[in-house]
């Protein structure tokens, strides 16, 4: 590959290029639309538990909606973090180092969201509170509210154990750092000295974990899809759901981490550390991620459709020929099969292509979740003859799509705000790859 | 029916169904010790708890004063108690008194529909039949099974009710509900000042509260009392028998049949039975009906197709 990147030779070199960064104009721009569009969502959420549910477009037979389909997209989106600092670490790639800390950031803050955005679905959720002192342990979501709960912890150890040796070489430096920067580095990097008993302790704790994760990240996207695949509705009604979702949640999480590095490499001239390797790379495994997801999206409608069983029907040609075609061959098509065209080519794994696609992986799998949600509900399983026909036609509501949108948005603030905060590239893992590159030369 | 319904006929209308519903033992012991009540003169006639037909005068029966079960006594169901209904197909003819009844007891909002009288036709061959539909209250509730804390339950008597004060609003139950017989409170309920500030009990389902479900509770308020519930007693039709499985008795208010007996004749069936669910509401085949199908205009206008 022809490159015009270099690989930093020096170690106070690397440490400026990858310090935390003050927002520039753009950056401030960025970050006051996200705050608007955040307040925006607040507000309407605000009338939200005033009113009630009542002002989203749910009704009693389409009783969810896009916050559940919203949902579930950001719990799929978190599963990228166990992808990238779990299972490419134990499998030894490294070139995907660097990347490890921008798929934490976007974990953590997709994780938040998905807990945020299932209290926002709640008809009461002055009394959240029940679903602790009254669990019940029968019950998928009881065993949501576990294992989501989990995989938020060890996403922020996995965030911030390696943060510890970076917050402490940022802090020799306090010349270059502001006052908040200073003392928040001081604490959070508790005293780290680079010891070998240390640096021992930390690897340790870190591998650990990454082992830990990867069963809990199957378990919040399988358990997610559970509360589907247990109901008896046309379209859930499936043994395949597990497996579905997980693969269709690595795939969507990869098109995030592809997008973020793009624009970090961008704005924060990362080109050194961020390597057209890397997006080469990250769309390799995009399309294997997309390959596995074609698969389960086969073994999803083809057999169903093939059985045409009479539950399944209406809901099925709504999908293929009906009311939501357009909006299925458009998810099916342009979020998953052209990115396995473009990205089996050598050509679209370059930066911008690859960012298109990531683009549209990333949005067709938010109306692949609304395509999961929201048919099947439109087909009970008892005749619909005496039912308001707007309750089988679900549209969202002008609040819905703010306060969907707000929560986008939030999390991008979360996002936005880490790497405000922290590196975004590991400085100290950057600095051991750099020292053992050198030894080997010597 | 045979001469012994016939028989048993009687004795309910004139008790009232207090002796088949709430313990004949209070009111027979109680009318035999009591010494200075003063006879009325007429008698009636009720189950004794050996099941033998006793004759009371009408003086010694008190009406069961209206108690409030509280959400928590709600959770145990009226002992020795197991719930049951019957719908014969072949007697609606979807007047819909009965959605009428069950809305104007519970103070349902129009949209709130605990009993929906369903126009089903089983095959494009078949002819089109109506069913009144409501909760199963299941044995196998895959509503219960779903809700994360607890806030509807299945008691001992068979009924599944919902503790509105718990409900936390997730409406998993209405989506693993095969049957779709639960409804929600989008919005704060439209109802009555005196009702809105009525002590809650899951039994009255009374008062609804905005963001919580709510369901068909098969009215145990009601057969505390030794009454009906009103769909049952509003059919002109005699569509609904309510009754005890463990006393193997059904009553739609004129009728009292041994519930094994009808099921048994009549091929008594449950709505998707191969679900699983095990529902506590059997239907009786749209057999020799009493009435041909007519439609109605709403049903003609809407969702065209959508039957199955």
């Amino acid at each position: 590959m022809i490159t015009n990147e270099h690989i930093p030779q020096n170690v106070n070199t690397i440490i400026n290029d990858l310090e935390p960064r003050a927002f520039g104009r753009i950056g401030k721009l960025w970050v006051a639309v996200l705050v608007g569009f955040s307040l925006i969502g607040l507000f309407f959420y605000i009338q939200q538990v005033r009113q009630g549910l009542g002002i989203t477009a749910m009704r009693d037979y389409s009783t969810w909606g896009i916050y559940v389909s919203n949902f579930v997209f950001f719990v799929a989106i978190s599963l990228v973090g166990s992808l990238i600092s779990a299972i490419l670490k134990l499998s030894k790639a490294k070139w995907a180092d660097p990347l490890t800390r921008i798929a934490e950031m976007i974990a953590v803050a997709a994780i938040i969201f998905a807990a945020i955005v299932i209290i926002i679905d709640m008809g009461r959720p002055d009394r959240f509170y029940n679903v602790i002192i009254h669990a019940r342990i029968q019950s998928p979501i009881t065993w949501d509210v576990i294992v989501i709960t989990t995989y938020l912890f060890i996403s922020l150890l996995l965030l911030y154990l390696p943060l510890i040796p970076d917050l402490a070489i940022l802090r020799k430096r306090p010349e270059r750092l502001s006052k908040w920067q200073n003392n928040l580095y001081g604490w959070l990097s508790m005293n780290w000295k680079d010891l070998p008993v240390q640096k021992n302790i930390l690897n340790k704790s870190i591998s650990i974990l990454a082992v830990i994760i990867i069963p809990v990240a199957f378990g919040i996207h399988t358990v997610t899809s559970w509360l589907f695949a247990t109901t008896f509705r046309p379209g859930w009604d499936s043994t395949n759901f597990g497996p579905y979702f997980v693969s269709g949640a690595f795939m969507v999480g990869a098109a995030t981490v592809i997008a973020a590095m793009y624009v970090f490499r961008k704005a924060y001239k990362l080109e050194n550390y961020i390597h057209l390797k890397h997006f080469d790379y990250m769309g390799r495994l995009l399309v294997l991620l997309s390959l596995i997801y074609l698969y389960f999206n086969i073994n999803e409608y083809f057999i169903p459709a093939y059985k045409m069983k009479t539950s399944e029907v209406e809901h099925l040609k709504e999908l293929f020929i009906g009311r939501h075609a357009q909006l299925f061959w458009a998810v099916q098509i342009l979020g998953m099969i052209v990115p396995i065209v473009v990205l089996i080519f050598k050509r679209g794994r370059r930066p911008l292509p690859l960012l298109v696609i990531s683009i549209m992986v990333i949005v067709g799998a938010w109306f692949k979740r609304f395509l999961i949600v929201v048919p099947s509900l439109a087909h009970p399983l008892i005749p619909t003859n005496r039912v308001d026909p707007t309750w089988l036609n679900y549209f969202p509501t002008i609040p819905e799509w703010f306060i969907t949108i707000g929560t986008l948005c939030g999390a991008l603030l979360i996002i936005t705000m880490l790497v405000r905060v922290f590196p975004i590239i590991p400085i100290s893992e950057t600095i051991e790859e750099m020292n053992a590159r050198q030894n080997k030369k010597l | 029916m045979d001469k012994s319904d016939n028989n048993r006929r009687s004795f309910i209308k004139k008790a009232g169904l207090a002796g088949l519903l709430t313990g004949s033992t209070w009111v027979a012991s109680d009318a035999f010790q009591s010494n200075q009540i003063e006879k009325s003169g007429k008698t009636v006639q009720l189950l004794s708890q050996d099941g033998e037909l006793v004759e009371v005068d009408e003086a010694f029966l008190k009406p069961i004063p209206d108690i409030h079960i509280s959400p928590e006594e709600a959770r145990e169901g009226i002992e020795g108690r197991k719930f049951v209904m019957v719908i014969d197909l072949a007697q609606c003819k979807n007047l819909r008194k009965c959605h009428d009844a069950c809305e104007k007891m519970h103070y349902l909002s129009p949209e709130k529909e605990w009993l929906k009288v369903l126009k089903m036709q089983d095959n494009e061959l078949a002819e089109p039949y109506w069913q009144p539909t409501m909760c199963f209250h299941c044995d196998q509730p895959p509503c219960v099974k779903v809700c994360p804390v607890d806030a509807t339950f299945k008691r001992s008597d068979g009924i599944v009710l919902i503790d509105n004060e718990r409900c936390i609003g997730c409406r998993f139950c209405m989506v693993a509900c095969p049957y779709s017989a639960r409804t929600f409170d989008w919005s704060e309920p439209q109802i009555p000042l005196e009702i809105a500030e009525m002590p809650y009990s899951p039994e009255t389902s009374c008062p609804p509260k905005k963001g919580t479900v709510s369901k068909c509770d098969f009215c145990p308020d009601k057969t505390r009392k030794g009454e009906l519930p009103p769909c049952v007693t509003a059919c002109p039709n005699g569509v609904f028998y309510f009754g005890d499985e463990n006393e193997d008795a059904v009553s739609n208010g004129s009728v009292t049949v041994k519930l094994s007996t009808l099921l048994a004749d009549r091929a008594g069936y449950r709505y998707m039975e191969d679900l699983g669910t095990k529902p506590r509401v059997y239907y009786l085949p749209p057999v020799n009906r009493a009435f041909p199908f007519e439609d109605d205009e709403y049903t003609r206008t809407q969702n065209e197709g959508h039957d199955h």
